[in-house]
This record gives C-alpha cells, structure tokens and sequence, in this order.
C-alpha cells in the first residue's frame, strides 16, 4: 500500500470549496467553532450541557465507525452489514485486557485495533469472494454469531450477557479523562484523524484502486488489480479502525454486553453511510449527525421518534437515493501528480511511478503506465442511472484526458 | 429414539414455518432483487394480527375450532397482504430504478417503522396465544406421539408450498413470474407486465409470512414485536441456502435449517443454536457460493 505524498502535493490537492459552494475559510471556522463547544456551552450557562456533550461524543463515536464502514461499503463497494462485530472485538479486547491485566486503556488501543483486523482476516478470506447479497447475510451472521457468543460467556472471559463493568478511563500524561468534554475532545481529535487518514487513503493507488473494484471488478482484475487481496486489506483496515473505537466505547461507557454490538448495530451504521451518501466523508459525518444526533432533538416525542425515523429513511431514500452529499465524480489529470511533484524525470517506458513506489497489488511490473493511467480515470460512482442528473455536469466519465490542470479531487 | 423423533418432527414443523417466510424473500430477491428487510415484520404483523382475531376477537369461541382457525388464516393472510402490497406501493415502487442499496436502505427503514407500528398499536410486552385454540391431543405414530399441533402446522406449511409450487409452475401468471425472474428486460419485451408480476409477488409473499405469523403463535404461544428480526434473518438465510431466487431452494433451505437447529439445539447446545444457524449458512457458502440449489436467476454483471 503506497500512499506516499510529498507535502506539495497534499497543498496542491486540498479541497478549496466545499460541494455547495461554501469557501474553505468558513468550513474552518466552523471547525474552530465546534471544538469550541464545551467553552460555548459553558459560557452561556447551559444547564443540559453534560447531556448534549454526550450527544456529541455518541454522534462522534459512529462517525468513526461509519468512516471506516465507509472504506469497505462506499469506495470497495463490499455490502457489509457486521461492522458491529470488529467494534466488538475492539471494545472486548480493551475490557479484558484492563480488567484482568491491568493494562491502561491507551496501552490496549493498539492490541485492540490489531485483534479486530486479525479477527475480520481470519473470517473475511474465505467469505470475501462472495457476490453483493451472500457477502450481505454472511456479514450479519457474523455479527450475531459475536453477539451469541459474548452472551455465552466465551472463553470465560467475556462475563456473559450482563457483560464486563468497572473499566478504566484513559489517562493522558497523567491526565485522567472522566468528564463528558474530555471525551468529547478525545473523540472528536479521532473523528478528525479519521477523516484525514481516510481522505489520503481514499485519493492513494490503493483507495484508486478500491474504487476501480467497486465500479467494475472484471475490469480491475483484467488490469491485473488482485481484487481479492485489496478487498480483504480494505475489510482489515475498516475493522482495525472499528477496533480503535470500541477501545473509546469501552473506556467512556465503563460497561459493555453483548447488547451494545447487535446487529441494529451495524443496521445502524450501514444506513449512516448510505443516509450520508456512500463513498464521501463530508456525507458520512452529515450522516452521523442526522442518524445519531437529530432523534436525541426529537427525545421528547419518545416512542414515536423511531418510527417517524423508519418513515424518514424511506422517504430520505425516495428523494435522494445517492445520499446527503454523494461523492461528486472525480477527475484525475495526466501526468499522474506524483511524477510531477516528486521532481521525477518523465516517467521511463514501462512505468509511471516514482522511485521506490511499488503498486499496491502486485510485485511491480504486472501494470504498464498508460494502461494504468487511463483506466484509473473517474469513475461516477452512482453510475449511469444517478438519480438527479448531477452526474452529466462532471466531466464525462470515461474521458482520460482532462490536460495537465490541476486535479479537482474531492470526497 | 423416541427423544429423536420428538426433535426431528419439532425441527420440520420449524422448518415449514421457516421454508414459508423464506419464500417471500425469495420471490421479491427472485423479481427486484431486493432483500426485503421488512418482512420479517410483516410475518410479526400477521402474528398480532393473528393474536387479535383469535384472542380478542374469539373467531374459536364463536365459530367453533375448525372453522375459525380457517377464517383467521385466510384473514390473516389477506390483510397482511394488502400491508405487504401497501408497503411496495410506498417503500419500494419509487425506488426501482435505483442504486439498490438505495433499496435496501428504504427497505431497513420500512422494517423499523412497521416495527414500530406494532409496538405503539399492541404494546412493548409479549402477547401470548390461548393453549387451547387447537385441541391439545397426541398422535399416535410408528409408536411415537407427536402433538397434533405440531402435525397440523407442519401439514399446513407443506399444503401451501405445494399450491404454490403448481401455481409456480403451471399457471400463466406462474410463467411471467419465472419469466420475470430470469430476465426482466426480455419479459417486458415479450409482453408481461412487470409492475403486474411485483404487485403478485408482493401479495403472495407478505401473505405467506402473514401465515408463518399466525402459526408461530399457535405454535409457541407468546409473541413480541420484536420476533421478526430474528425470524427474518434465519428465513433469509434459509433462503441464501437454498440458492436465494430459487423457489424450491427456499422449501429446502428452510426445512433444513430448521432441523439443524432442532438437532443442534437437542444434542450440541441450546445456547449456541442460532449461532449454529449462521455457521452452517459459512459453511454452505464457502463450499458453494451460491446456494445448494443453482440460482434460477442470471447473474447480474
């Protein structure tokens, strides 16, 4: 995996308007803003401030989540509905490892994280190989068959379905994170890690080529993409980070059971990216707002409040079928940018990379520069029936060449 | 033996009831290709519905046992079609042309909101059926007794599959569905009307887990509005295992899962048994990707 990037290039790709024309400055500013939420609140005196810093740090906790089902369901385009699962793993690793070990919470993050990635390795290989709607139903038998055996007190470790209680909290520098805005610190430096990292992740060969597989997989594999291998790589990389948060779940909530991971869960979570519109980060976040954050506005109504939400989602899908914020269709010039920004030579017959990058899906040589640059042109990822048309305003789909302008790619 | 045969017919008569909610899955995924996520509600829907008429209405006190489990079933299953009916009216018709997981979404927020629906109009707690709406006898069998109910339930699942499978098979409107089902561009061109073909599939279906509703609660006794989920998953499975669009695939898959729970349950371990339910399904499907039975659909590219 090479998403190698010298830092004038990063400056060169930033995203320099938002889709609905907001300038960047004012999306800046609004970030300062909501981080600035706990000193805001306190400032007016909200009485409620703990409860909505709680609504935030829940809102944050599946944005996480939802960004890293997003690697594996909205750019490798993989239906997966048992993200719940690896969150599971995460958060179960962390309380048993703090529990019986004594570890501190941030000394498990690392164990939690790569248990989860081993864990959806050792399922995903022989499953990953399986169309759209078997992948679907094995992912939710995955999810159930964790959840049964967590009630089942597996390995004696796992306490059963009244779950584990009494975890730690994180400590910092000697700092003990205990109150609602430490977490919501914490968390949300997470949610922004995430979108970064998932931002390079997603314009690397390896999220090119994920997207390439989601679009068309005979075409990638005909190109000599190794499907099979980035598809498991990009189901490990969801669920390292699924693990990560269930590190933050289990240390904010203090009490995790099986409860907490069922496959509502993962319904959840699902319908957040597709809400958001799958495959873009800035819907994604969108998502999580409206899904986790929005029914807590609406606390008052009780009862009602989620079936007027399973009205909203049939609705919501009716009008908007790609989602909130769809990706908008990506463009990509010629020269690939890392032969200009590397100060390379132009690229020898044979190969357009830079020295010392390996493609991500083979040993090198499998793929001749021009057959690579050219297919790995912009893909619309709502394909020709995209709903409102949006997508004839791009650049035409299939166009290679868009001359050597500057690369407009956003997610 | 004898502890064999009360399990094995158990694992049938579950498996009937699966076999029939698999069908409904299997018919619409057989058409649209969608995954139906509500209608594991709507067979929760058929089971109030089912509880009302039998239980707050009294259909057996009035009508007398025979007849007014017959007029229940046959309500049943027709209101809980014109629910089904009214749900792709509204859920999916509109979202036929695109993304399907666009669907799939519309089809997961229909189940929460039919879920819901149930819970605010029955309440949040288990409802549960009389025990003497059907008589309480054994059968004498091959020197083994099996309740009656058991029997009846079975017997009633095997009927429908089979009126079923003659309708499949040997009506015209059988004929379009199949047609439609291969290939929906060359039905049209060949005359079928394929929003016609949706409306029956969607009738039937619903009305059949409607069915598998009510003879759950005749069967166990309490039902909750949450029962769908789970019901729902292991039917779709059921219909994943026997090839998901293959109408004699989910007849199979469903009876057999519902003995390898049974079984499962009886002589592994009665807390794993719907883990076991998903660990065949892995299994299935790591040595054959597509179901047992071949997948009567084409493969969409």
């Amino acid at each position: 995996m090479s998403f190698k990037l010298s830092l004038r290039a990063l400056w060169d790709r930033r995203p320099r308007r938002l889709p609905a024309g907001i300038p960047l400055w004012a999306e800046i500013v609004g970030v300062l803003a909501f981080f600035s939420l706990p000193w805001i609140f306190r400032a007016i005196g909200l009485a409620t401030s703990a409860y909505w810093l709680e609504v935030l740090n829940t809102v944050g906790l599946y944005a996480i989540l939802a960004l890293s089902l997003n690697v594996i369901l909205g750019h490798c385009g993989m239906f997966h509905m048992g993200h719940a699962a690896f969150f599971a793993v995460g958060a179960y690793v962390t309380a048993v490892l703090n529990l019986n070990y004594g570890w501190a919470i941030l000394a498990t993050l690392p164990v939690a994280g790569l248990a989860a990635g081993l864990f959806a390795a050792a399922v995903a290989g022989p499953i990953i190989h399986l169309r759209g709607d078997y992948l679907l139903i094995v992912t939710i038998g995955i999810v159930e068959i964790i959840r049964i055996a967590l009630t089942n007190d597996i390995f004696g470790l796992t306490g059963g379905p009244n779950g584990l209680m009494g975890i730690g909290r994180p400590s910092i520098f000697g700092w003990r994170l205990t109150r609602p805005w430490h977490f919501f610190y914490l968390i949300w430096t997470g949610v922004a890690l995430t979108l970064i990292l998932f931002h390079f992740l997603e314009h690397s060969r390896f999220g090119r080529a994920l997207k390439f597989i989601k679009e068309d997989p005979v075409a990638a594999e005909g190109i000599g993409i190794n499907t099979t291998r980035l598809k498991l790589l990009a189901f490990v990389i969801g669920a390292v980070w699924a693990g990560f948060a269930g590190t933050i779940f289990a240390s904010r909530m203090r009490t995790i059971s099986p409860d907490s991971f069922n496959f509502g869960e993962s319904v959840i979570l699902f319908t957040i990216v597709i809400l958001g519109g799958s495959g873009s980060q800035r819907g994604v976040l969108l998502g999580s707002f409206l899904v986790m954050g929005l029914p807590e506005v609406f606390r008052k109504f009780q009862d009602s409040r989620l079936l007027v939400f399973g009205a909203a989602l049939v609705v919501m899908m009716i009008f908007r079928p790609q989602g909130l914020i769809p990706p908008r269709p990506s463009k990509y010039s010629l020269p690939a940018p890392w032969d200009r920004y590397d100060g390379a030579t132009p690229p020898a017959p044979g190969g357009g990379r830079g020295p010392g990058e390996s493609p991500p899906w083979g040993k090198g040589g499998t793929l001749k520069g021009p057959v690579y640059r050219q297919s790995l042109a912009p893909t619309d990822t709502r394909g020709p029936l995209g709903a409102d048309g949006a997508a004839k305003k791009g650049p035409s789909g299939l166009s290679p060449q868009t001359g050597g302008r500057d690369p407009q790619e956003e997610s | 033996m004898d502890f064999f045969i009360q399990q094995f017919s158990n694992g049938l008569t579950v498996g009937g009831i699966y076999a029939l909610i698999a069908l409904g899955y299997t018919m619409v995924y057989g058409v649209m290709k969608l995954i139906n996520f509500a209608h594991g509600e709507l067979f929760t829907l058929g089971a109030y519905v089912g509880f009302t008429l039998l239980v707050s209405f009294n259909f057996t006190g009035i009508l007398g046992s025979a007849l007014g489990i017959g007029v229940a079933v046959l309500l049943v299953s027709f209101l809980v079609a014109l629910a089904g009916h009214l749900l792709e009216r509204v859920a999916y018709r509109p979202l036929r042309r695109s993304d399907r997981l666009a669907a799939v979404v519309s089809a997961l927020g229909a189940s929460i909101f039919l879920q819901n629906a149930i819970m605010l109009n029955w309440g949040a707690q288990n409802r549960a059926y009389k025990a003497d709406l059907l008589p309480n006898v054994t059968l004498r069998f091959l020197g083994q007794s099996v309740p009656l109910t058991r029997v009846l339930i079975f017997l009633t699942a095997v009927a429908v599959m089979l009126a079923l499978y003659l309708f499949i098979n040997r009506t015209r409107i059988g004929m379009a569905i199949r047609a439609a089902a291969i290939d929906q561009g060359a039905a049209k061109l060949m005359g079928i009307d394929v929003s016609a073909v949706i409306a029956v599939v969607f009738i039937i279906g619903p009305a059949l887990g409607g069915l598998a509703g009510l003879l759950v609660g005749l069967y166990y006794g309490p039902i909750n509005f949450g029962m769908g989920q789970l019901y729902g998953l292991k039917a779709f499975t059921a219909a994943i295992i026997g090839g998901i669009g293959n109408i004699q695939g989910a007849m199979v898959g469903g009876l057999l899962l519902g003995l390898v729970e049974s079984l499962g349950a009886a002589y592994i371990s009665v807390a794993w048994k719907d883990a076991l339910t998903f660990v065949v399904l892995i299994l299935i499907l790591v040595a054959r990707p597509t179901g047992l039975l071949p997948e009567r659909v084409a493969e969409k590219l």
